[in-house]
């Protein structure tokens, strides 16, 4: 089984997410990321070291650049998918309780004889 | 949020369960009455699923259309394969994207959970090629600023790809 939650806590973060998507397309150094997101070295770097730590990218030595990619793709994509499902699922339910609580009033007050309808 | 929980089972599996406040009656009915399901399953906010066909007998057709308001739209068909009021509803369905995606066979359990219900899904983790199209449709719909500036990227890449094959 895939240690999801170390996964998702890293997949938490909608830049990291997109990181990832763009090493799915391929190798990428630190500079060849900081251009698409418009965000600062250090800060993808930061980003970079909770994807390493997460065991979803790995970093080669290549002179004086550490390129990125993705540590095993077939399950940094999959876990990708699953994230997606998690927080589309999560939000359909958190609505639904909304909708359960309208059909259903009496299980959540404490009155009594009230009709059902 | 805690109350649910996702794992996978094995390779080919995604298992979902959730605890709903509610009796697995009200809780059956919210996943098969079109005018309750009209109000929850809506993925992103700002999406709406203007229609919504459920005939809730063995055979019966689904038929889900979601749309965000700004011409971006998708929807999903379907079949119901077995109901077994209000504890199980087995169903098959696929997306159009527009493609549509491989046939997925799902599993909804409801148990009575102390005064409330726990609900236990089952469905098979789609393929390569259909996580990657769902994924697509995430980033196109623009979820997430960075997403958006991906996208020429992927759409860019994509295009490289059906040239090339």
């Amino acid at each position: 089984m895939i240690a999801l939650d170390v996964t998702f806590a890293a997949l938490a973060d909608p830049t990291r997410r997109a990181i990832l998507a763009r090493l799915a397309l391929g190798e990428a150094t630190v500079m060849e990321l900081v251009k698409p997101f418009a965000l600062t070295q250090p800060a993808i770097s930061q980003h970079l070291k909770v994807l390493e730590n997460a065991g979803l990218i790995t970093r080669r030595v290549d002179g004086t650049k550490r390129p990125c990619r993705l540590a095993n793709k077939g399950v940094a994509e999959i876990d990708q998918w699953l994230a997606m499902l998690r927080k589309a699922l999560a939000t359909n339910y958190d609505r639904l309780d909304h909708v359960l609580a309208e059909i259903e009033p009496a299980k959540r007050g404490t009155k009594k004889g009230r009709s059902k309808k | 949020m805690s109350k649910m929980t996702l794992k996978t089972e094995g390779d080919r599996y995604v298992i979902v369960t959730r605890k709903f406040a509610a009796s697995p009656e009200a809780v059956y009915r919210a996943h098969t009455e079109p005018k309750l399901m009209q109000k929850w399953m809506l993925g992103p906010d700002g999406w709406t699923m203007p229609v919504c066909i459920s005939e809730a007998k063995p055979g019966g057709k689904m038929r889900f259309e979601w749309a965000d308001g700004k011409g971006n739209g998708f929807y999903l068909t379907g079949e119901y394969v077995e109901l077994n009021p209000h504890n199980k509803i087995v169903h098959i369905e696929r997306m159009h994207l527009p493609d549509p995606t491989p046939d997925n066979r799902v599993e909804t359990r409801f148990e009575a959970d102390g005064s409330g219900t726990l609900m236990t899904m089952r469905m098979t983790l789609p393929d390569e090629k259909t996580r990657a199209a769902m994924l697509a449709t995430g980033m196109e719909h623009g979820m997430e600023a960075s997403y958006v500036r991906l996208e020429g990227l992927i759409e860019a890449e994509a295009a490289k790809g059906r040239s090339a094959g």
